[in-house]
């Protein structure tokens, strides 16, 4: 994969789209330098087709313009332009009765034998034709062999109208197809109610759950929302859902406290961009480490707090406590993260993240050489070492590193690209002389 | 402007010349001037249809777009709705009848439903109060849409939501029509292959169908041997994956709809004359309009994207080249044959000044990446000091790229992988999170329980709890599963099938695997190998894929029997249902041109997709997603 990619480079650096770029531009001075000469008419390369509907849709809506000014384009003129199967436009219902044979439709839809333009309107009421439950549901299993959706819906427009609930639902049980055509209807038509009651009878209780739980979605005020998830709690999810809206319905209830709390010369200093309700859990942290760092863990804004309640991993937590300090740049506060004591109370940097993700995200925060350069070296790869020092620019790293490694002539490349006179040229010069060869 | 369709081995312009047909005739039947509202999403996919030309020679005046509140004045008899069936629609289209002012603008109401009618909206008007303002009431049955000269698509978002989240068919009836529709202007197909659920579905409606009208038998001669219904679910695997050819690179980047793709000005701008360069900059996107019409693009666009730099300076020399004619142009004669060229060579040009500028566009993002891939191993010292900051998106996308072929070769797929660990720690877009390990799930058969809560929560506590609905979909279709066997089929399918080789050659491709740098994609193997030498080799691949397999037979009507000549290539339609990645197409098209490949194939499809666009349509409110 890597000599690919190597190859991939050489591909592309063949300079092949310089070459035909250059190409492009010879040619183009050219044809400009032979328009004037010949006044060849100029093909326009628009991208946007002058009369495409979209275009006109635009151009017709800005009202002032008139439509007159839409450039014309001819359009292949055929003759004898095929057509498409007529009896495909009037299969649906008309089809449908055909399943029952000649009888059956004069019996029960007269109206079908009408022309067509009069029965199409008013279709849905010759269903009202079938009486019997036993014609009905007949009905709905030719529909469903149809296959035809709108069919299908349509028929069970009619008996949701005419049969009780327990019977339809009784029915539909034993009927997959007209059941998941009956449940996408309710959902169009968001009768939630009936859903439920649906789902209940069909013992499908997480799907109910699911679906009241995606309710929440749509209420817009936060102590109407959070109130809505406690309701939530007691539906019947999978364990695991469970546990997600527990967790939902407490960050939401958090969100609401932490909303209106903090110290409010952190606030001033540096003004929100946001609210925090119903944002994620690791945004909720990161506002946490910015506007409520060092409360005490009692508190529900607390950062520790917050991490024990959700559960948040270690890396997680870290991560989010680096990237919100950084910001701030309390550096400080990044260099007690990492600290940790032992018994004896000496004291070690540890990190669950490599070093060098650290050494990335704090100079993507701006840390200064100094803070940037204690965690290069504590990167353990000697060459990812040198190669984040070289990055950010830490001289003494590199320099060191040399002189550790007793690598002289590395020490002397290195010299010709630092400032001349600079402190790093001198210790440089001050390592070279005093080794030994 | 369709001339392109015609060029294939199956004409498909007789398909949108049929669909123009059906278009005038309804803008005839309300006579009179009007005035169209419209559908915003219908105006691209009626783009392919037709032009505003059209339209205006059948009296359409004035197009407006589909909004709430009254209707803007217009001095027209008629005005009519292009919609799609949805109830949405029905209220703001309640709201415009209901504000019209009967006094002082008796306006006739119309309606055409694209594809369908649809009972539950008619219900809705009915309930609103405003069925009875409608003259007319009609269908517009656009099922099959002509793209490209091989290519049809429904255009039907919501296909592969339906049939596998929701198992809802209409769009499968919907297809089958489509099926039928075609089989009325090319003949009936002999022969249908299929595997998958819906597949089977599909073939059985048709069949159904056929009896139906037995009586109105189209004497037509064949045009297509044979017929592969292919269901999306059989190979969930390669929407997932970074299509590598340049038209599905485009599509990954920027994304291709109806055959437009929009894209950043800056590298346009350059093209125009220096003076006027730098001084105003373009801020709207430019949009190009990417079909085989423009022959550069029908070059290009199914190679892999490593490929396309060579095969531009190559097409740069040949302009060149010919410019340079000129200077020998002697005669008068000459002269103005070179003359006369002029205007398409300068097409010629600027077409390839526009490709050039878009290979720059996705090679910023693709090649930088290059460098510091190379870095993490042994040339640091040598490469390290030409990286510059500004690599992250090209970082991005190589990592990306790297631990899909890590999954798809079948490294790792059991254990957290520490890439996708990253990228959700630093809040990666969420949807390329979920391509990652939905494609980790599938390439392992499912994850481990552990596993699979561990990507659940860290999910969850990033992007927010509402996901789960989310997750639970992504579970309900199997992209996304628990292990519950310890069983993983997915090597023994990748090395029947072949589905991975190890020396893809991307310049001058062998195989098909050249679309993804190495992947093959199962569902064109699937396609390759039912050509030749059939599915029987591959039983045991079959019965571990979902869903039955099967072929059918279709009579033919006596004397309509095709007699191959010798050497004749057979023409297949391949028709996936729950959509198609350009990658795929590119690989079909591979085996069309394959000299001793004997098949050539037409692709239709509910929709085209990419693994983006395929996850976002499975996402509960992905527009409700937090920040």
């Amino acid at each position: 994969w890597r000599a690919r990619c190597r190859e991939y480079d050489a591909i592309w650096d063949a300079a092949t789209l310089k070459e035909s770029k250059r190409a492009v531009n010879s040619i183009r001075s050219l044809v400009e330098e032979e328009d004037e000469e010949d006044d060849v008419e100029k093909v326009s390369w628009s991208g946007e087709p002058v009369g495409s509907i979209s275009w006109s849709v635009k151009e017709t809506a800005s009202s002032i313009r008139s439509t007159g000014e839409v450039r014309d384009q001819s359009f292949p003129k055929i003759n004898t332009a095929p057509s498409l199967p007529k009896n495909s436009s009037g299969y649906s219902l008309s089809s449908l009765f055909k399943a029952f044979g000649e009888t059956s439709i004069r019996n029960y839809a007269p109206e079908l034998r009408k022309p067509k333009s009069e029965y199409k309107v008013r279709y849905v009421y010759s269903l009202e034709k079938f009486r019997s439950l036993q014609d009905k549901l007949l009905l709905l299993d030719e529909a469903v062999n149809a296959h035809d959706g709108n069919v299908i819906t349509a028929v069970l427009i009619y008996l949701k109208k005419s049969l009780s609930k327990e019977n339809l639902f009784r029915e539909l049980i034993t009927r997959e197809i007209a059941l998941r055509h009956y449940i996408h209807f309710l959902k169009e038509i968001e009768e939630q109610k009936l859903l439920v009651e649906l789902f209940k009878s069909l013992d499908r209780t997480e799907d109910m759950a699911l679906m009241q739980y995606r309710d929440h979605l749509n209420i817009r005020d936060e102590n109407k929302r959070r109130d809505f998830l406690k309701s939530c709690l007691s539906l019947p999810f999978s364990p695991d859902d469970a546990t997600h809206v527990q967790d939902h319905y407490t960050l939401l209830e958090r969100q609401i406290i932490i909303e209106s709390s903090g110290q409010a010369d952190i606030f001033k200093k540096y003004p929100r961009k946001a609210s925090i309700l119903n944002m994620p859990i690791i945004t909720t942290l990161y506002y946490s480490c910015f506007y409520h760092y060092g409360e005490s863990d009692g508190t529900y804004s607390s950062p520790a707090n917050i991490r024990k309640t959700f559960r948040i991993s270690d890396k997680q937590f870290l991560l989010t406590c680096l990237g919100a300090r950084a910001k701030l740049k309390a550096w400080f506060d990044v260099d007690a993260l990492f600290t940790t004591k032992n018994w004896l109370g000496y004291t070690k940097k540890r990190s669950p993240i490599g070093f060098h993700r650290i050494v990335d995200i704090l100079q993507k925060n701006n840390a200064p050489v100094q803070v940037l350069q204690e965690y290069v070296n504590l990167v353990e790869d000697a060459e990812q070492k040198i190669s984040l020092a070289q990055k950010y620019k830490c001289h003494d790293v590199i320099i060191n590193t040399y002189r550790d490694l007793k690598d002289r002539q590395q020490l002397i490349v290195y010299r010709g690209k630092v400032e001349r006179g600079s402190s790093e040229y001198r210790k440089i010069e001050e390592i070279l002389s005093n080794s030994v060869r | 402007m369709s001339a392109h369709l015609s060029y294939g081995r199956v004409n498909l312009n007789i398909l949108r010349e049929a669909a123009r047909k059906e278009l005038r005739e309804f803008l005839d039947k309300c006579g009179g001037s009007k005035a169209i509202v419209w559908d915003e999403y219908l105006t691209g996919p009626f783009g392919l249809i037709a032009q505003y030309s059209l339209l205006k020679e059948h009296e359409v005046e004035k197009m407006f777009t589909l909004k709430g509140g009254r209707l803007p004045a217009a001095d027209v008899k008629n005005i009519i709705f292009f919609v799609r069936p949805r109830l949405e629609l029905m209220d703001i289209i309640a709201e415009n009848v209901i504000s019209e002012d009967k006094m002082h603008s008796p306006r006739d109401f119309h309606m055409l439903f694209v594809p369908r009618r649809s009972m539950l909206c008619e219900q809705r008007l009915k309930e609103q109060g405003v069925l009875g303002s409608f003259i007319n009431i009609d269908e517009y049955i656009l099922d099959l849409i002509p793209y490209d000269g091989d290519l049809l698509s429904m255009e039907s978002e919501g296909a592969f939501r339906e049939c596998y989240l929701e198992s809802d068919q209409t769009s499968l009836y919907h297809t089958a029509k489509g099926l039928m529709t075609l089989q009325a202007l090319y003949g009936t197909i002999p022969q249908i292959f299929g595997k998958g659920e819906c597949a089977r579905h599909v073939a059985n409606m048709m069949l159904r169908m056929k009896r139906e009208f037995a009586g109105s038998q189209t004497q037509i001669l064949p045009v297509f041997d044979s017929l592969l219904l292919l269901d999306r679910n059989v190979d969930l695997l390669t929407p997932l994956a970074t299509q590598l050819t340049y038209e599905g690179l485009i599509d990954e980047v920027y994304g291709i709809t109806n055959g437009y793709v929009k894209l950043p000005p800056e590298k346009f701008s350059a093209q125009k004359k220096q003076g006027e360069a730098g001084k105003d900059l373009p801020t709207e996107p430019k949009k190009m309009q990417l079909n085989s019409a423009e022959e550069l693009y029908a070059e290009i666009r199914d190679k892999n994207f490593n490929g396309v730099g060579a095969a531009l300076s190559k097409k740069a020399k040949i302009i060149s080249a010919a410019f340079e004619e000129r200077h020998s142009a002697k005669t008068v004669g000459e002269i103005k044959q070179f003359v006369s060229q002029l205007p398409h060579m300068q097409a010629a040009r600027s077409s390839l000044a526009n490709h050039t500028s878009i290979a720059e566009l996705i090679k910023d993002i693709t090649i930088r990446r290059l460098l510091i891939l190379c870095n993490r191993g042994k040339w640091i010292f040598s490469l390290s000091l030409s990286l510059s900051l500004s690599d992250t998106a090209s970082e991005a996308f190589f990592d990306n790229l790297t631990v899909e072929q890590e999954f798809m070769t079948g490294v790792d797929t059991d254990k957290v992988n520490t890439y996708i660990e990253d990228c959700i720690a630093q809040k990666d877009p969420l949807i390329k999170i979920l391509r990652l390990v939905c494609m980790q799930s599938v390439c392992n058969n499912g994850l481990k329980q552990k596993l699979l809560d561990y990507y659940k929560r860290e999910i969850l506590q990033t992007y927010g709890y509402e996901h789960m609905l989310t997750l639970n979909n992504l579970e309900k279709t199997g992209l996304l599963k628990p292990q519950t066997s310890t069983r993983n089929n997915y090597p023994t399918i990748r090395k029947t099938l072949k589905l991975w080789m190890e020396d893809a050659n991307e310049q001058n491709p062998n195989d098909i695997s050249y679309v993804y740098s190495g992947y093959a994609p199962l569902s064109i193997r699937l396609t390759q190998v039912l050509a030749r030498p059939g599915w029987r080799s591959i039983e045991e691949v079959l019965k571990m894929l979902p869903g039955p397999h099967f072929e059918e037979r279709q009579q033919l009507p006596a004397g309509l029997h095709k007699k191959r000549q010798q050497g004749e290539n057979r023409t297949t339609l391949v028709f996936f249902l729950g959509g198609v990645t350009y990658a795929e197409i590119a690989a079909l098209r591979f085996l069309s041109q394959m000299e001793d490949g004997g098949t050539e194939y037409i692709i239709a499809t509910t929709k085209l997709i990419n693994g983006t666009s395929w996850i976002k349509s499975l996402m509960d409110r992905p527009e409700a997603q937090a920040s």
